[in-house]
């Protein structure tokens, strides 16, 4: 029971990292989303093209290649270290990683809510004189956010366990600080129950996510 | 003069003709009721007038001002035809409110958003925004709705949806308030009270071009009664004309179906 302390110590800063990669990620990835959303919708060929292109090979691999290969492409393939070294240099290759990776989910769920907001909505704003800006962030938006909360809030809580995926470059989060007292740190080694106390950790920050998106989906409540 | 001149409109979709060659005119204070079945262009000929569709041929004029001219281009820019769309009022068979803003909220929604467009608005902002509040509330008492200003559509009827939805074109005070099967989507008691208030805008000397399958209603608000049929308009007059003294077998054809049934 000695060892607790310790263990704890340094899964609580594991899990400051995990945190910043998740709010990094969601930061980054719900206006990016929006980005690729409109791209994809574009009536320019080119750029729809594009962004489905994109959509296609981030969604079709998965995140932990698009890890190792945004980090490790650059100084491997082309000698060029862009991340810099270290614990920075690792999270900021993985915060683009999740980021561009999830953007692309997003953008989906995004598409699916604005396709889903009735023609009959930009048609009756047309014809008040609105102009189209006016009509989607006055009329589609606050629909459009109401239809992607439930789906958005699944993709969140899975965001939160995908930042584990950032072991595989060694990224500092609460897996990495757990297996770390199996090979052996601060003294403890051989031990294998750090790993596992781990989820507990995740559930309880899911937990309470979970209470939050279910009250932002009840504010939502009082329109239909 | 004619507050609306409409020229020899037409629209094609994909190769069907839905509009061929519609020509019309209109005096201030006119109730047009436009009938015909299904199909026969009816919807589309006031989506033009509201822009939402563009006619591939034709001239629409508003006060002697050619709002719309096919032949010109520079009238077909989307950045011009917005403020010519505040000269039609159109008011949906969905109703098609806007779900998050109350009852009042929905008819002050765009009037805030164009006054925010005068060269004044900054120095006046809460004068105007009482402004438009006053109209609004004022509007919604008007259509019966005193005691349903702050409730969301969801917590309305259809019939109460649909009233709300006139009051919202009328607080832009269109120079022709367009109504698109008004009723259609109300069960009959509620189309009694949609059907009573856009009697009370013609007693008022509303312009107004109404397109129904209210045949009784059709003649009894009407000051002209145009019957459409596969794109053209095929018979035209008073209601006493087209209902009693009907012309054409094709009219009388459609017509006795409302009336056997």
């Amino acid at each position: 029971m000695a060892q607790m302390p310790i263990v704890i110590g340094a899964l609580n800063s594991g899990f400051l990292q995990t945190l910043r990669l998740f709010f990094i990620t969601l930061i980054g990835a719900v206006p990016l989303g929006l980005l690729i959303a409109f791209g994809s919708m574009s009536k320019f060929r080119p750029l729809s093209m594009l962004s489905k292109f994109i959509v296609w090979i981030i969604r079709g691999t998965p995140l932990m290649i698009q890890l190792l290969i945004i980090f490790y492409f650059p100084g491997l393939v082309l000698h060029k270290q862009i991340w810099g070294g270290g614990e920075t240099g690792r999270f900021l290759a993985a915060s683009i990683s999740f980021i561009i990776n999830y953007a692309c989910y997003f953008s989906e769920i995004y598409r699916g809510g604005i396709q889903s907001v009735p023609v009959g909505q930009e048609e009756a704003g047309l014809v008040l004189g609105m102009t189209k800006t006016q009509i989607f962030f006055k009329v589609k938006l606050m629909q459009m956010i109401k239809r992607i909360v439930p789906p958005m809030s699944n993709e969140i809580i899975t965001l939160v366990k995908d930042t584990s995926l950032a072991r595989i470059i060694a990224l500092q989060e609460i897996i990495w600080a757990g297996q770390a007292f199996m090979k052996g740190s601060q003294g403890i080694a051989g031990e294998i129950w750090p790993l596992f106390f781990t989820a507990v950790y995740y559930l309880i920050f899911n937990g309470v996510l979970t209470v939050l998106l279910e009250r932002l989906e009840r504010k939502l409540d009082y329109f239909r | 003069m004619a507050i609306l001149e409409v020229e020899h409109v037409s629209k094609t979709f994909d190769k069907t003709e839905v509009l061929k060659d519609i020509s019309f005119s209109l005096e201030k204070g006119d109730v047009v009721s436009i009938i015909g079945s299904s199909g026969s262009g009816k919807t589309t000929f006031l989506r033009c007038l509201n822009f939402l569709e563009h006619p591939d041929t034709g001239v629409i004029r508003v006060n002697g001002e050619t709002l719309f001219d096919a032949a010109d281009p520079q009238t077909r820019q989307e950045s011009e035809i917005r403020k010519k769309r505040l000269h039609f009022g159109l008011v949906f068979q969905s109703f098609n409110l806007f779900p998050q803003y109350t009852a009042l909220g929905n008819v002050m929604l765009a009037k805030e958003l164009l006054a925010k467009e005068q060269p004044d608005y900054k120095a006046r902002k809460k004068e105007i925004h009482a402004e438009i509040e006053e109209e609004a509330k004022g509007l919604l008492t008007q259509m019966g709705l005193a005691d349903r200003m702050n409730n969301y559509p969801h917590q309305l009827s259809g019939g109460q949806c649909q009233r709300v939805a006139i009051a919202r074109a009328l607080a832009l005070k269109p120079d022709i308030l367009c109504f698109d099967e008004p009723t259609s989507a109300l069960d009959p008691e509620l189309t009694g009270e949609v059907l009573k208030v856009i009697k009370e805008l013609a007693d008022q000397k509303t312009t107004m071009i109404i397109v129904t399958h209210e045949m009784a209603f059709a003649r009894d608000v009407a000051s002209q009664v145009i019957f459409m049929d596969d794109g053209r308009i095929l018979e035209k007059g008073t209601p006493a004309e087209v209902f009693e003294h009907t012309k054409e077998e094709r009219t009388r054809q459609f017509l006795s179906r409302f009336t056997q049934g």
